[in-house]
């Protein structure tokens, strides 16, 4: 990808500049079309249409529109909020998750950096999202606030611990952290003939590794059934109450960001990544990038799926979930995965 | 009322030199979760609810004063309808049953019925509303969605009735406002056919749903002692196990022809008297409700003058009257006193809301930020009736 784009542009910062701004594109393109889905899932599920004017086709502008509304509104910081923090933190928040995406093979002809420890990497640098959440509610200097930010660093930090177990599961029968030799990896058919090379299909234990991992993640990405740092019944929006204009849809960016960030992680730990379901059919870089956002965008849809049926668990029930099921499980988990590898 | 003060518990040493303290939280009036303007100052320790006050009165709209300035009985009766907003038919018929108890009037079979089907379709309508915005205070918010679409059906039937869609100004002091259309025993019967499976979607859906289990059993557990101490009413009484119900205890109208159950707690989830039995309750008193719309739809009968009733100018005799009736929220009572003049010496409105409300303190001790939503959701106040 460097070598191409270097074909036509003159070498040095340019280059490096373009190379890294890509994943910026489609985080931008798909967030506009992620929220225009949401709203769009959202409406049929219950039982009406969603946007239909803006733009004409179903209201497929809704969400420039909101975008452009955002921009042009005034950026209010409380009167006894830090500034400095109050100002920092959806920043923070977008880096996080946008820093993770280096280590993400968008496709067999792009990967940001080809860090040996990628997996590792985006675990560690998301973690810098709860930062930015304490940093938001603590300089909103507004109780309920700090109240969802309090559960945020909580929430976050138990559900690291089944979300990286999940991924060390995946470590065991892959013995490499680099996302591009793990997909890599997963191309061509299994030895059934008929079913994709992914590692799903591995063994059964893997099946019970994604779903350990899915929900890790929707609790990592502050998804129904675990908005708790929002959950806008009860804190009114946690740490985004203060937040307006641009700052405000920073937050939602990056909330739309790490959905596709977890979804593309699952899409690559376990369905392939940027490998065709047919083989060799519909391969190639170009395909790639177009399998890996399919995948990671049926994710997200599933993500949006539940967000719109389930209630929302209790912030002493999310403890529970993780620390007694979620983690004991996640371990038996890897211990039988990793059986699996000793005796197959 | 002397508002009882908030004190704070002294701070706690909690080792390496760091505090703890309790924290005071305003939740309402801006907050989505408290059903309209009620304000509840929340003493917390972390996310524990330490002590629990509401403050009412941002919706007082001097109702009890203004009934005595009207110089006319009728035009109460819009005013009643703006206390229980999302119930009107029910306030409405609640002052008429007074008012024709005070000055003796008897009205005919098809008022009757017609009344007791507005009402009974009313109380769907609210529960409707009640059991929407709960799920919604606990996150689910599709249900809430899937509730109004229902409740729309039933607002439908009464805008075709009376013409409005919330505030309706039908049911009057000795009949109605005009008779029903003639397609309004189709359309009540359609609703009703309709409505059934609706609520085994809405048991799929929310009821049964684990976690909504998980966040209304053993939440917020009113035992049936202090209710009756507090003086409860409605769904809130009933969720504790306790089988009062006005329509069945204390008949009026023409209750005491139809069959149905009184649904009451049973702490099957949980506890008895928590959240998810009264939430349990008003699901079942919509089933109940369906069985007395089908019989009264049948026994309605064809003639009668809705209006024949009606005094020309309503000047009861001087004597007094309490009267009460079930709303959907509980116990409704309209107390009123008259001097034999055009307009009422006093009006007093037992509201249910208000008197339900003054047990929040009471269930929420001990409970987190989140369960003070569910409970909050679970008595069902409408501020409009709290505050008057």
């Amino acid at each position: 990808m460097q070598e191409f784009l270097e074909s036509f542009l003159p070498a040095g910062p340019l280059v490096v500049l373009v190379f890294s701004i890509i994943p910026l594109g489609v985080i931008l393109v798909y967030a506009l079309f992620a929220i225009w889905l949401e709203r769009k899932v959202a409406g049929h599920i219950q039982d009406r249409l969603g946007p239909m004017e803006t733009g004409g086709w179903h209201g497929w502008s809704q969400t420039l529109a909101d975008l452009l509304k955002m921009i042009q509104k005034e950026d209010l910081v409380p009167a006894r909020a830090d500034r400095f923090l109050f100002k920092m933190a959806p920043f923070i928040a977008f880096a996080a998750s946008y820093g993770a995406f280096v280590a993400i093979p968008l496709s067999s002809g792009y990967i940001g950096s080809m860090i040996d420890i990628g997996v590792l990497y985006i675990v560690a640098i998301t973690s810098l999202l709860s930062v930015s959440i304490i940093m938001a509610g603590w300089a909103s200097n507004n109780k309920w606030s700090l109240l969802g930010a309090m559960r945020t660093a909580a929430q976050t930090v138990s559900y690291e611990i089944p979300t990286v177990v999940t991924i060390l599961s995946v470590i065991v029968v892959t013995g490499s952290l680099n996302l591009m030799h793990i997909s890599e990896m997963q191309s061509g058919n299994s030895f059934l003939g008929f079913l994709p090379n992914w590692l799903i299909f591995h063994s059964p234990f893997m099946v019970i590794a994604f779903v350990l991992f899915f929900i890790a993640s929707l609790a990592e990405a502050h998804r129904v059934p675990f908005d708790l740092p929002e959950s806008e019944s009860e804190l009114v929006g946690g740490y985004q109450t203060e937040y307006s204009g641009m700052r405000w849809g920073l937050f939602m960016l990056t909330e739309y960001a790490d959905m596709l960030l977890l979804s593309l992680v699952g899409a690559t730990l376990f369905f392939g990544g940027w490998n065709s379901p047919f083989g060799s059919f519909m391969d190639g870089p170009l395909w790639g990038a177009f399998w890996m956002l399919s995948k990671g965008m049926v994710l997200v849809f599933v993500m949006m799926w539940l967000r719109w049926t389930l209630p929302r668990l209790r912030v002493d029930q999310l403890m529970n979930l993780c620390w007694k099921y979620l983690i004991p499980a996640t371990f038996v988990n890897l211990i039988f995965i990793a059986l699996w590898e000793m005796i197959f | 009322m002397k508002n009882p003060e908030i004190t704070l518990e002294p701070p706690v040493d909690a080792g390496d030199g760091l505090v703890a303290q309790q924290m005071v939280v305003n939740m309402g009036p801006q907050h989505p979760s408290t059903h309209g303007v009620l304000r509840v100052e929340l003493t917390l320790d972390g996310e524990v609810v330490v002590k629990a006050v509401p403050h009412i009165g941002y919706l007082h709209r001097c109702f009890e004063k203004h009934c005595e300035q009207m110089n006319d009985y009728t035009k109460v009766v819009p005013y009643v309808d703006r206390m229980d907003y999302v119930a009107a038919m029910n306030n409405e018929l609640g002052f008429a049953i007074a008012m024709e108890r005070l000055m003796g009037i008897e009205v005919n079979d098809r008022v009757e019925y017609i009344r007791v089907i507005m009402a009974e379709l009313q109380r769907i309508a609210s529960h409707l509303l009640a059991v929407g915005t709960f799920g919604l205070d606990i996150g689910a918010f599709t249900p809430f969605l899937y509730c109004f679409i229902e409740r729309e059906k039933i607002l439908d039937i009464f805008e075709k009735a009376s013409g409005a869609r919330l505030l309706y100004n039908y049911i009057w002091i000795g009949g109605l406002m005009n008779d029903v259309p003639d397609d309004f025993r189709s359309d009540t019967a359609d609703f009703v056919k309709s409505f059934r499976p609706k609520i085994t979607e809405l048991n799929d859906l929310l009821t049964e749903n684990k976690i909504f289990v998980e966040r209304t059993a053993n939440v917020g557990v009113l035992p049936a002692k202090v209710a009756l101490n507090y003086a409860a009413s409605g769904p809130m009484l009933r969720g504790s196990g306790v089988k009062w119900d006005l329509r069945r205890d204390d008949p009026y109208s023409i209750y005491d022809r139809f069959e149905f159950d009184i649904p009451v707690g049973t702490g099957e989830k949980g506890t008895l008297g928590d959240c998810w039995d009264r939430y349990i309750v008003r699901v079942r008193e919509m089933e109940e409700s369906l069985r007395i719309i089908e019989q009264a739809l049948d026994g309605m009968p064809d003639e009668g003058d809705v209006q024949e009733a009606i005094p020309k100018k309503i000047r009861p005799p001087a004597g007094e009257i309490y009267c009460r009736t079930e709303t959907p929220r509980g116990e409704l009572g309209f107390y009123i006193i008259s001097d034999k003049s055009t307009s009422p010496y006093r009006v007093k409105a037992r509201a249910p809301s208000f008197v339900n409300l003054a047990l929040l303190p009471a269930i929420s001790i001990g409970s987190m930020v989140a369960d003070m939503v569910a409970i909050i959701g679970s008595i069902d106040i409408v501020l409009g009736e709290v505050d008057r």
